[in-house]
């Protein structure tokens, strides 16, 4: 489903006298469907950056990045858009929203996106609220104002809302209470028999050992010369 | 939803320029239904002036300007008739000024404002026109009872919010917007694009929006041009270009946003 081959980024600083950084070479990475692949790694050693090129918000510098049937390395824009609303997810540990959008509307959008019917989207976020113990009474307020480990929690309601063939989950137990941690696990259990993809990083190392079926070390994609 | 196969707008090689100075030089895109494409870029950089020119308030010196017309499919708007493409300006077209007093009619009614497009494209029953713009105003979230109220009487937000309407009310398919929220307060911005984007997703409308403002596009942009000195330096999908700017000018760019 994910198939990530030889790829390299480099960052280049411009503002900087044009210095060239290579930070990642011959990244390969596959990911079949239902199973879940856990980025390890010390801090810095490229993690997030190999998680956003395979979403496609940083722009890898060659290799290809096969999600579905779609190469994110050359992909025009509007094909990455589509693929994003319809085959790969991605729960950061940040919510970002419009402010003063409803949490219900915030869960909902990403069914909406893909054409659910707006009952069926909205009776889908209630549960999905439910189960994450956001209460009922917070539903029709905007996120942007609640606690950092509730927004995480919408975060993670939006995320699952649409049943996505692949996704990428940076860090979705951070955070979280005991209770909420092992729903999050579950989510991430019933994604997987249900057939998705899923790449994660992972701190939490009990949780790492309980959902994810392998383990990368992306230091191992460090250039050497660096 | 499916993404459609042809652009609504396919511009080409547009250049305008001002005696020796460039305007706006060699900028191609296309947009496709529902897409929403960002123009940033520093006071100067050419963005109003290219928004202009596709807009057909300006004409470049070179270059077409594609779009798919209901009635004949693509035609190019720079060779289009005046009364054609004014035609254009009030049913498919919408724009919408930075300054909502250049987009509406101060001595008219909120109700008439919204009303006049409609009558523009040949509504004639006042009933049903007062109806509309009614229902119009409660989408912008103008109450009822203001609808007899001329602009001149509501706050800086809510003229904006008005302007939407009056351009909305006909059902366009591309929106041209000029620093929409600027000039505005947070809070009123925070409303304005949560609704912007409401009625983007809504009616499947495609827009260019050009703002110097970062946040804007991040959420209402799913496409960004970033344009200096007249030329598009850098374009590409937004978080992409907001997250991994390739150019030096957009490195600069992202790097100066004060982070709250």
């Amino acid at each position: 489903m994910i198939s990530v081959r030889n790829v390299a980024k480099t960052f280049t600083l411009h503002n900087q006298g044009g210095a060239v950084i290579p930070v990642m070479e011959g990244a390969d990475l596959e990911v079949a469907p239902g199973e879940c692949v856990a980025l390890t790694g010390s801090s810095g050693a490229g993690k997030s950056t190999l998680m956003r090129m395979i979403y496609g918000n940083y722009l890898a510098a060659s290799g290809s990045i096969i999600v579905g049937d779609v190469d994110v390395a050359t992909a025009e824009p509007r094909e990455i858009l589509k693929l994003r609303r319809e085959t790969l997810g991605y729960v950061s540990q940040f919510l970002r929203v419009v402010p003063r959008v409803a949490t219900l509307n915030v869960v909902a959008e990403p069914m909406l996106a893909v054409g659910m019917e707006r009952s069926a989207a909205v009776s889908r976020a209630r549960e999905l609220l439910t189960r994450l113990r956001i209460p009922e009474t917070l539903w029709e307020l905007s996120p942007t104002t609640f606690s950092g480990g509730e927004q995480q929690r919408v975060n993670i309601a939006r995320g699952f809302a649409h049943v996505f063939p692949a996704m990428l989950l940076d860090e979705p137990t951070a955070s979280l209470d005991a209770a909420n941690r092992a729903t999050v696990l579950d989510l991430i259990d019933e994604a997987k028999a249900r057939g998705a993809a899923i790449i994660g990083i992972f701190h939490d190392e009990e949780a790492r050992a309980r959902v994810a079926d392998r383990e990368i070390d992306v230091s191992r994609f460090t250039p050497r010369a660096a | 939803m499916s993404t459609p196969a042809t652009p609504l707008l396919q511009v080409r090689d547009i250049r305008k320029t001002y005696g020796a100075r460039i305007g706006c030089t060699d900028v191609n895109f296309d947009l496709y239904p529902g897409e929403v494409i960002g123009i940033v870029g520093e006071s100067g950089s050419g963005k109003s002036t290219l928004l202009n020119c596709l807009a057909g308030h300006l004409a470049p010196d070179e270059g077409e300007i594609l779009f798919d017309t209901r009635a004949d499919g693509l035609k190019d708007t720079l060779k289009m008739s005046e009364p054609e493409r004014r035609m254009l300006g009030r049913t498919d077209w919408a724009f919408v000024h930075q300054n909502a007093r250049d987009g509406l009619r101060m001595g008219v009614s909120a109700g008439g404002n919204v009303g006049e497009r409609l009558m523009a494209v040949g509504a004639r029953h006042y009933g049903n026109i007062r109806e509309q713009a009614i229902d119009w105003l409660d989408r912008v979230e103008i109450a009822e009872d203001r609808v007899d109220d001329r602009p001149g009487a509501f706050s800086g937000g809510m003229q904006q919010r008005l302007q939407i309407a009056r351009n909305l009310v006909t059902g366009p398919r591309l929106v041209f917007m000029d620093e929409p929220t600027g000039g505005l307060d947070v809070s009123v911005q925070a409303r304005l694009l949560d609704l912007l984007r409401g009625l983007v997703r809504e009616m499947g409308l495609s827009a260019i929006i050009v703002t110097h403002d970062l946040a804007v596009v991040r959420l209402l942009a799913d496409r960004l041009m970033v344009m200096k000195s007249g030329h598009v330096v850098e374009a590409g999908l937004t978080d992409q270009v907001l997250d991994d700017p390739q150019h030096g000018y957009t490195q600069l760019l992202v790097s100066s946003v004060l982070q709250v």
